[in-house]
């Protein structure tokens, strides 16, 4: 019991995670009918941005003499590098997608894989092939609760993940930017007829994605402070995973399929040896999919599919 | 205030849909488009909202502005040309008050909003009853009311309606057509296509005929009911 809830408190961090980016793949498919394949990549990004904020941060702080708390310095990174990164995420809408917009969705596809390896191989490029570590912002407090080990790294993790994912609610569901969100994902076409241009919208869904993306990236760094250019290939790749298991488009499946592939991952590291995680979990995905083929929340798309 | 269309041409991968149509529409008019299916009625309205694209040489000209310098969302905040398309294309996963709210999305101006909402709901009391409910859980009748009602909202200058009698009832549609009478008398110009002719020429001032792409009749909606061409292909002899 007590090792089963030791693994629970694991798979609730490694799934926030999973469905912080999975998110960003959801919310750009439910609007523009594709899947933005760079999204792992600007994940990376915004860990790199978040390993500059935060050096640049603590450099400030010792050339003012003006030490400042950890903590504080953490909050402003995973602001200001998710206000940053979604800056990313909008050019890449406007370089790489705005113009394929009429085209094949799979020339998309392509674009997307090719902004990816020009992210990795670019990072590699301008920062070199050694791997950064991420600064310790804040020491970890171990905290051990009826045997479970909890720290307050992961309890930050978790908290902080919880509360983006319901604030991304409430701004889809009360906002009328939110709103038109949901227009575009029912009939694309449909949106410029009520005034709203698609190249606004479109914009603000890749910076809300990346954003995420990004808080992500500097949560991840807390737990696992090693960055380097390839970070966000696999990481990306099973996040994609999770938003497919949510239901294409649907936003609260690739929240909840995010925890659900963290469960699953850190669940069978736990029965079976961990080199045959990703064997294991990743086979009782197929299953799932092959028993749902939408996922958890997905429609089978008839007229508005743009692929 | 004045449409102007000259020799409006579309194709669509080729094929050419419209042949270079001419058609002009006065502020505060009526004017109706009828035809059979296929005789670019609804290309012909899709191409003043700027849903499709336009071949080189065609004109089309609202209060002095060159329509074709401005991209379709700009159409509706910009000129207030308003555009009920073929289906209605309500967001079938929004509540009436966000379709409607959604409608006012380029819109600044709050009182005039919340004046515009109110006059909806006193054309259309039921949307009014309705304005919790996912709009595509509505009726047909209710549907087009919503749209309309969007269009309203949205931009009122012109509106452009395809087919509002599509799917309704009888009596629904006499009631659809008092109603857009009553958004006329407001200061709304309008622009309607109808495959149910009879009733698009009692309702309208002016008529158009279409055939295959071109205009072959214009005139007085009474004297498109009385001509007999008209009589024997679309008014069922």
């Amino acid at each position: 019991m007590q090792l089963f809830l030791q693994n629970m408190v694991n798979a609730m961090q490694w799934g926030s995670f999973y469905a912080l980016i999975a998110l960003g793949y959801s919310m750009v498919y439910s609007i523009l009918m594709l899947f933005n394949f760079a999204h792992g990549d600007i994940f990376m990004v915004g860990s790199y941005i978040g390993f500059g904020v935060a050096t640049a941060l603590l450099g400030l702080t010792v050339a003012f003499n003006f030490p400042l708390p950890g903590w504080v310095i953490l909050v402003f990174t995973i602001i200001l590098s998710m206000f940053l990164t979604s800056f990313v995420g909008m050019f890449i809408e406007r370089v790489g997608y705005r113009p394929l917009r009429d085209a094949p969705r799979a020339s998309a596809a392509i674009t997307g894989l090719m902004i990816g390896i020009i992210l990795e191989t670019g990072n590699l490029a301008l920062l070199g092939a050694e791997r950064l570590s991420f600064p310790p912002l804040i020491d970890t407090v171990i905290f051990t609760v009826g045997g479970v080990h909890l720290t307050n790294k992961k309890i930050l993790i978790v908290g902080v993940s919880l509360a983006m994912m319901y604030a991304l609610h409430v701004f889809i569901q009360k906002s009328k930017w939110g709103m038109a969100m949901r227009a575009m994902s029912y009939d694309f076409q449909a949106v410029p007829l009520m005034g709203i241009s698609i190249n606004k919208i479109a914009p603000l869904t890749f910076a809300i994605g990346s954003g995420l993306a990004a808080g992500a990236g500097i949560l991840y760094s807390l737990a696992y402070p090693v960055l380097d250019p390839y970070m966000g290939v696999l990481l990306g790749w099973k996040a994609f995973v999770a938003a497919i298991l949510g239901g294409r488009g649907s936003i609260l499946g690739a929240a909840l399929a995010g925890f659900v592939l963290g469960f699953i991952e850190i669940f069978s590291v736990w029965i079976f040896p961990s080199t045959f995680r990703d064997v294991i979990a990743y086979s009782i995905i197929l299953l799932i999919l092959t028993i749902r083929p939408h996922g958890f929340f997905g429609q089978a798309h008839s007229t508005q599919l743009r692929l | 205030m004045r449409l102007v269309i000259r020799n409006l041409q579309v194709s669509y991968d080729k094929i050419r849909a419209l042949h270079g149509i001419d058609l002009t529409i006065s502020q505060g008019e009526i004017v109706c488009i009828i035809g059979a299916n296929g005789a670019g009625k609804s290309t012909t309205l899709m191409a003043v909202s700027r849903m499709v694209p336009v071949e080189k040489g065609s004109v089309m000209e609202f209060c002095g502005h060159d329509l074709l310098g401005y991209p379709p969302e700009k159409v509706v905040s910009e000129l207030g040309i308003s555009h009920v398309p073929e289906g209605r294309r309500l967001f079938g996963n929004l509540t009436v008050r966000e379709n409607l709210t959604l409608a006012a999305f380029a819109r600044n101006d709050k009182a005039g909003i919340a004046r515009d909402m109110d006059q909806v709901f006193t054309i259309f009391p039921r949307l009014q009853e309705r304005i919790s409910q996912l709009s595509g859980t509505l009726s047909g009748g209710e549907q087009q009311m919503l749209a309309v009602g969007r269009a309203y909202i949205s931009g009122r200058k012109l509106m452009l309606l395809d087919e509002p009698s599509m799917g309704l009832a009888p009596l629904l549609m006499i009631s659809m057509f008092e109603a857009l009478k009553e958004i006329n008398k407001s200061g709304t110009t309008i622009l309607l296509v109808e495959q149910n002719a009879r009733l698009a020429l009692k309702f309208a001032r002016r008529g158009y005929v279409m055939e295959n792409g071109n205009i072959v009749m214009e005139g007085e909606a009474m004297e498109l009911l009385d001509n007999p061409d008209v009589k024997k292909a679309y008014l069922g002899g």
